[in-house]
């Protein structure tokens, strides 16, 4: 087993996590940092050449010519391992958007305590897509048809999940040819897991086939559904101020940190944590109230929403307990490490499963049931209040970022005109006359195989001096946060010229904050939307657009690259391919790896690529946007045009004394 | 937006807002919640406010409604730093200040403190105002104010057939008032309307052209709206009723109104001097409608598109324009805001020492400015244009033969033959009419000259200004030969010009000129619907009426009174894919109603299927539509078993109970309403007016101003129709306008619509 311990600085370009990573390491406690180093990735597995699918195996496939027990070629093992994991993926996104429809439906029919209709604006909107009729409606209504509805589509047997209608016409058209509109949610999943069963589907590209259409189930499907419902219930996103990083835990108060992935158990704990009897319960108890903050994507909900901080993605979680600041971490689902409960155990801080699907030996468990919210996020507080005497000794970074995420599809659309003349005009108008290079979407987790935040912040910081407008979802958003990208500040000196009109105009920062990693479902509507406006093509994939997740290590990543390919983008993967091969050992053990890049391309304008270079990530990304800057016979990208407008020559003026700054301003005068 | 304008624009709304909401509360504690507010003779209430919430505003109480709006669409200021976006929110905030703006403007006609008093003032045609301020002529003593839907539709065949390629409302005041008059000048050579508004430190543009000498008003394309930013807001009333009036839009659709102006109405904001707080509102209020703002001052550029066509805000420091002096500042600077909005102008370069554009077309020459005069009483002039062979024209050539006007005493003077001789392959002899007609609006495009008439009834004055800059006898040919040049190159290849003061020749000339009067006076009267197999087209106010065609026949001719029969022909062989197509009557479906196959299917077509058949001869029975530049309303009076025909020149009650303006409402924007019909005022001379209907004889109200402009064809009219004293049966303004007296009129006279069939 190779080891080679990485210097802290190696481990993360944060200097919070450089922090707590070197009291980790003084307190003598393990991170996935740490276990990154002492346990290389197998070597086999890492290829896509392993199969365990059945008893007769598990079958290694390293020579030229070999195949499994079951005569399985390579290509065929890689395709099956690939579609499973898109089928966890494309589960637990949609899983997700089960239970918000679920949520939905209580509320809409007043079992659910502590929730409303937040946006009943947006719910008349979404059930008006759908004929759900809504004039002389009560939203309760509404809702509960629209519940119904979203309901249906995980269990459907037959015909179109209907999100995907909100697909533009041809891309629509491109699917139906193709058969890969899904039939319904769960039907692809179980079809995905039955296909991949031992001596079943044995053709690659039969096989990949089906990897779109369960992918596409998740992304105009499930988390598709699942965005609208958080959407109705919490709130439309919309700018606000927030901070990120571990330093937004309070010495005098009581951390409670929220981990995992739905909005609905947490905001509930935010709307428990501003209750005044929780903040007497902690005055009490010695703390001056409860401050509440985020991991992962629990965090982006709340804090797009709220204006709760992150205290950090993925990689951080660890790091927030070693602060030994934290009384309570409070999970719900997905990208929970199991290792909280043992790290925990050197602290005092408790951690607290809350989803029926998911408990961990050793935590606490207090099953959130959304018909009596209120009152368990209630307990959940007072729980951890109950934890503050134990705190010991604590050290948190002082460390932190503002940042302004919430750009919500519909904000964006706002944003760009007012409630009059919202539309997509002037991002198109941008782009089209090359002020806007092209549009980037840098999303996904963090992988601790690469160094933490440092792939997705170079990339997007690159990118930026390119012109290049980046929109950001989950782990990829808090790493450009906690490295103040999320700022109107930053659209003024770490961009190109034609970017920064762009961004001074408008007042957005760089990089747009739009969501948790089910949200990328927002980035498929705008991209819906700028082909609508007109003047980008008719369809996704003639967008000057690339997807990136440098940092990428979940299965959800594998299925929102793949319905994002399905949706025609081309979309980059940092780190390691699932399907890489020994092209050098194994022939043909690249087979896929090629088909999903030029074989997708060809049917369906989009491709994934793994690609472990940053500078070859930006290059091909680059390369791609001017190819369809090109199809598009857009003028190429020149970025000595740009650059005339904005403030600041006024704010030179505004430094002068009055006299000679009206003579600078107002010379026409006399 | 630029940070630094949004704060400036949020604060200015913020401000502004709260201002109306201060004077609403005041004046309704003074005045109660029932007084009623309007502005001057328009059916679209307060236009802003109609066209954004669809209020329709009536009294001081309904305003309470339209300052909660703006108030809910203001914002806070974007922080120093860490600021959330701002340029949704400062468009908000723009509109909020449009509506507040309207608020003030309304409250103020309350306290009669508008139209802006001016003493002193003289305007060159204006709004006409009943009561309120002023001497009550509106001629005197007060600015513009709003302006009204009788201007509004009077100007519409300009602007939708580009001889008006847009307006520019001048906020502030020039760097000097030599600057003023430039920019001013270099508007009208283009024929942009100029609306003026706003002071830097108190002084207006309008100060600076009043004090020298320019003509404001409706005639000079020059409106002084106030001299407050406030005023600023009629512009936009009047971009609003654009939309409302041709493009067929309600109120309460605003992003259909905004869309349609950013499309189709080209303005923008020309900023002068300091820009402050409200400025900065109210142009982040017109930038909403796609309109760009460009100044003389330092303020950020905002150079990206999407809002407006092309770049909303443009900084063009007076000092730093490079040119050789301010006159040159000021075209330089003219030139940039035509670029920024895109507007199009086609402009002739016409050769003579005076400024030169359609917007002097409405000057007038006075008697004591006068130099010398040609026609009127005591002279006569003439205008003859015909097509002869291509050899027989020297492109070009300009001959004076007789005396120059040099030895006549000023005021004098003499008679004039202009005699233009035309050559071109695709040149007719039905085409000759057409051309000449143009020689009014060609003549007067000079500024210090002024054109009445035509034929032999012409009557020309060159001002006194005019003669000492030089103009004479030879620039009517330079004049002529550049327009027909540039306006219809495409059937007139060669112009040559003959200014005849030669008593003689005038005389010889007189009589041949004449003689061609006669063939086409015979001609036209053989034009008839039935004598020819095609029709024309004229959808060229779709660019502003998009679902709107006109059909235009022999004896019905367009709506606006600018294009009959022979024009379309003239047109269609200018521009063959131009606005007027060729239909082909084809099978006669019911000639007394006036259905063709071919002209009901070019009307489903040109609709856009939202009118499937047109009857060219009935009011009552899908009659045709109309876009809102119609001369004439034509209406029908139930209990009168009749029609009443309003001119937009009459800004009277009628027996309908409603003035032309709110009429108007009901007759626009393409849509079919039986009963109701906007036509050209000679169509009422037709044999084909309402025939399928009972024809002329169902006129039984009209407005007064068009028995004496019409006096002459009405009294053919009536001997037509076999009642020589039918027109004076007919009640006008003066006689009722309500319809129990009309009856009663309509009994005493025994006017022959009382024994008629029912219309119905």
């Amino acid at each position: 087993m190779a080891k080679k311990m990485r210097t802290t600085e190696q481990r993360s370009i944060d200097p919070a996590t450089q922090e707590m990573l070197i009291r980790a390491d003084s307190l003598g406690i393990g991170t996935a940092f740490t276990r990154a180093d002492d346990m290389a990735p197998c070597p086999i597995g890492a290829d896509g050449m392993c199969c365990k699918h059945c008893g007769m195996g598990p079958c290694r496939l390293t020579k030229d010519g070999s195949v499994g027990i079951c005569g399985a070629t390579i290509d065929t093992i890689q395709a099956r391992n690939l579609v499973r994991a898109i089928a966890a993926g494309s589960a637990a996104h949609s899983d997700h958007g089960r239970d918000m429809a679920f949520t939905l439906k209580a509320v809409a029919n007043g079992e659910a305590e502590g929730y409303s209709l937040r946006d009943v604006a947006k719910l008349r909107t979404v059930a008006a897509k759908y004929d759900i009729p809504i004039e002389d409606r009560a939203p309760e209504e509404i809702a509960n048809d629209l519940a119904d509805l979203y309901i249906a589509q995980f269990g459907q047997q037959k015909g179109k999940i209907i999100p995907v209608s909100r697909a533009p016409q041809k891309r629509q058209k491109l699917w139906e040819e193709q058969g890969v509109i899904p039939r319904g949610v769960d039907r692809e999943v179980v079809e995905a897991l039955h296909r991949t069963h031992i001596g079943d589907d044995q053709d690659p590209e039969h096989l990949l086939q089906h990897a779109i259409r369960t992918a596409l189930a998740d992304g105009w499907g499930g988390s598709l559904m699942a965005t609208d419902i958080s959407d109705i219930l919490f709130g439309t996103p919309a700018p606000v101020l927030g901070q990120a990083n571990l330093g937004v835990l309070q010495a005098d108060m009581v951390n409670v940190v929220v981990h995992g992935h739905e909005p609905t158990l947490s905001e509930m704990i935010v709307a428990a944590s501003q209750d005044p009897e929780i903040i007497a319960y902690a005055q009490a108890a010695g703390a001056k109230g409860v401050n509440l903050s985020g991991i992962c994507c629990t965090a982006n909900e709340i804090l797009m929403r709220q204006g709760i901080p992150a205290a950090g993605n993925f990689l951080q979680q660890e790091l927030a307990i070693i602060t030994g600041a934290v009384e309570a971490m409070v999970v719900d689902v997905q990208c929970i490490m199991q290792a909280l409960v043992g790290l925990a155990g050197n602290f005092h801080t408790k951690i607290i499963t809350t989803s029926p699907k998911v408990k961990i030996k050793g935590a606490l468990h207090m099953q959130f049931d959304e018909h009596q919210a209120m009152t368990i996020a209630k307990n959940i507080l007072k729980e951890a209040i109950d934890n503050f005497k134990n705190r010991g000794e604590i050290s948190i970074p002082d460390v932190r970022e503002d940042l302004i995420p919430g750009f919500s599809h519909e904000y964006i659309n706002y944003m760009l005109g007012g409630s009059y003349r919202a539309s997509f005009r002037p991002l198109n108008d941008a782009i089209m006359s090359g002020r806007i290079r092209g549009v980037a979407a840098i999303v996904g987790c963090n992988n601790p195989r690469s160094q933490h935040d440092y792939l997705h912040t170079y990339v997007t910081r690159e990118l930026l001096k390119q012109d290049v407008l980046i929109v950001e979802t989950g782990c990829g958003a808090i790493a450009s946060a906690k490295q103040g990208l999320l700022l109107g500040e930053a659209g003024l000196d770490k961009v190109g010229p034609g970017l920064q009109e762009i961004c001074e105009t408008i007042g957005i920062p760089p990089v747009l904050h739009m969501g948790s990693c089910v949200d990328n479902t927002r980035i498929l509507t705008v991209l819906t939307q700028m082909v609508e406006e007109g003047g980008l093509g008719d369809d996704i994939d003639q967008v000057p657009a690339v997807g990136l997740a440098p940092e990428w290590m979940s299965e959800k990543a594998l299925s929102i690259g793949a319905y994002c390919v399905a949706s025609g983008v081309y979309v980059i993967f940092g780190g390691t391919s699932p399907v890489r091969g020994m092209a050098n050992k194994v022939t043909d053990s690249d087979a896929v790896a090629h088909y999903i890049s030029a074989g997708w391309e060809e049917i369906y304008g989009g491709k994934l690529e793994f690609v472990v270079d940053p500078d070859e990530m930006i290059r091909r990304t680059l390369a791609h946007i001017d190819k369809k800057r090109a199809a598009l016979k857009l003028p190429e990208y020149d970025p000595t045009r740009f650059g005339a407008s904005g403030d600041s020559r006024m704010m030179e003026l505004e430094d002068l004394p009055l006299a000679e700054r009206q003579a600078a301003m107002y010379g026409a005068a006399s | 937006m630029s940070k630094y304008i949004a704060k400036r624009a949020i604060r200015g709304a913020n401000a502004l807002v709260s201002e109306a909401e201060i004077m609403l509360k005041k004046a309704l504690a003074e005045k109660g919640p029932d007084t009623p507010v309007a502005f001057p003779n328009t059916a679209y209430y307060l236009p802003v406010i109609l066209g954004i919430t669809g209020q329709e505003v009536e009294t001081l109480g309904q305003l309470q409604e339209a300052v909660t709006h703006a108030r809910n669409l203001l914002h806070p200021v974007p922080s120093n730093r860490h600021w959330t976006p701002y340029l949704g929110e400062t468009l908000d905030s723009g509109m909020a200040t449009l509506l507040a703006a309207e608020t003030i403007e309304a409250l103020r006609f309350v306290y009669k403190l508008q139209p802006e008093p001016f003493p002193g003032f003289q305007m060159a045609g204006g709004t006409i105002y009943s009561n309120g301020n002023g001497n009550g002529d509106g001629m005197s003593g007060h600015l513009n104010g709003p302006i009204d839907d009788i201007q509004l539709r009077s100007w519409g065949i300009q602007l939708v057939d580009g001889r008006m390629p847009g307006f520019a409302a001048i906020v502030g005041a020039a760097k000097s008032n030599e600057v003023a008059v430039k920019i001013v000048r270099e508007l009208q050579r283009r024929n942009i309307l100029t609306f003026l508004c706003g002071n830097v430190n108190g002084r207006s543009i309008i100060h600076q052209l009043q004090e020298e000498g320019v003509e404001m008003g409706y005639d000079t394309y020059i409106v002084p709206f106030g001299t407050d930013t406030i005023s600023a807001i009629y512009a936009l009333g009047f971009a609003a009723r654009s939309a409302l009036t041709f493009g067929g839009m309600k109120g309460g659709q605003p992003r259909e109104i905004l869309m349609y102006n950013k499309d189709r109405v080209f303005a923008f904001v020309l900023a002068l001097g300091e820009v402050d707080d409200l400025k900065y509102a109210a142009a982040a209020g017109a930038i909403n409608f796609g309109f760009p703002v460009i100044a003389d001052t330092v303020i950020p550029q905002i150079l990206p598109t999407g809002i407006t066509t092309y770049e909303h805000v443009i900084s063009m420091p007076w000092n730093e324009i490079r040119a050789a002096d301010d006159m040159e500042r000021a075209e330089k600077m003219v030139q940039k805001c035509i670029e920024v909005r895109g507007v199009k102008i086609k402009i002739a370069d016409v050769p003579v020492p005076v400024p030169y554009g359609s917007a002097f077309e409405g000057e007038v020459v006075r008697r004591a400015d006068m130099r010398v005069e040609f026609g009127g009483k005591k002279s006569r002039a003439f205008e003859y244009l015909r097509m002869v062979e291509m050899d027989d024209v020297e492109d070009g050539k300009i001959e004076v033969i007789g005396p120059d006007f040099a030895d006549i005493e000023a005021g004098g003077y003499l008679d004039l033959g202009l005699v233009i001789e035309v050559a071109g392959r695709k040149m007719q002899l039905d085409f000759e009419p057409v051309l000449e007609r143009q020689i009014h609006y060609f003549v007067n495009g000079a500024s210090g000259i002024q054109h009445i008439g035509q034929r032999d009834i012409a009557w020309i004055r060159i001002s006194k200004n005019a003669a000492d800059k030089g103009f004479d006898l030879k620039h009517f040919g330079e004049i002529l030969h550049a327009r027909f040049h540039a306006d219809f190159g495409s059937i007139v290849d060669k112009v040559q010009v003959k200014v005849i003061t030669d008593p003689a020749l005038h005389a010889e000339w007189l009589v041949t000129a004449r003689e061609a009067y006669d063939y086409r006076n015979r001609r036209l009267a053989d034009l008839t619907d039935s004598s020819v197999d095609l029709f024309y087209s004229c959808t060229l106010c779709q660019s502003f009426a998009p679902d709107h065609v006109c059909i235009v026949s022999p004896e019905r001719l367009g709506l606006c009174g600018a294009y009959n029969w022979l024009d379309c022909k003239a047109s269609f062989e200018i521009n063959p894919t131009g606005p007027n197509q060729p239909i082909k009557k084809e099978r006669a479906v019911d000639e007394t109603k006036g259905y063709w196959e071919g002209t009901n299917s070019y009307a489903e077509l040109a609709s856009h299927g939202s009118v499937s058949e047109v009857a060219m001869y009935s009011i009552m029975e899908n009659p045709m539509t109309a876009c809102g530049c119609f001369e004439c309303i034509v209406m029908i009076v139930p209990e009168a078993n009749g029609v009443m025909v309003v001119s937009r020149e009459d800004p009277s009650m009628t027996p309908a109970g409603m003035t032309f303006s709110t009429l108007a409402g009901m007759a626009g924007g393409g849509v079919q309403t039986p009963g109701v019909m906007g036509v050209g005022k000679f169509y009422l001379s037709s044999p084909k007016f309402i025939s399928a209907d009972g024809g002329f004889k169902r006129v039984v109200w009209m407005s007064s101003v068009l028995k004496k402009t019409m006096a002459e064809e009405l009294k053919l009219v009536a001997e037509r129709e076999g009642d020589p004293d039918l027109i004076n049966k007919i009640a006008d303004e003066t006689v009722c306008t309500e319809v129990d007296e009309l009856l009663a009129h309509l009994e005493a006279v025994g006017h022959p619509a009382m024994t008629m069939d029912m219309m119905f």
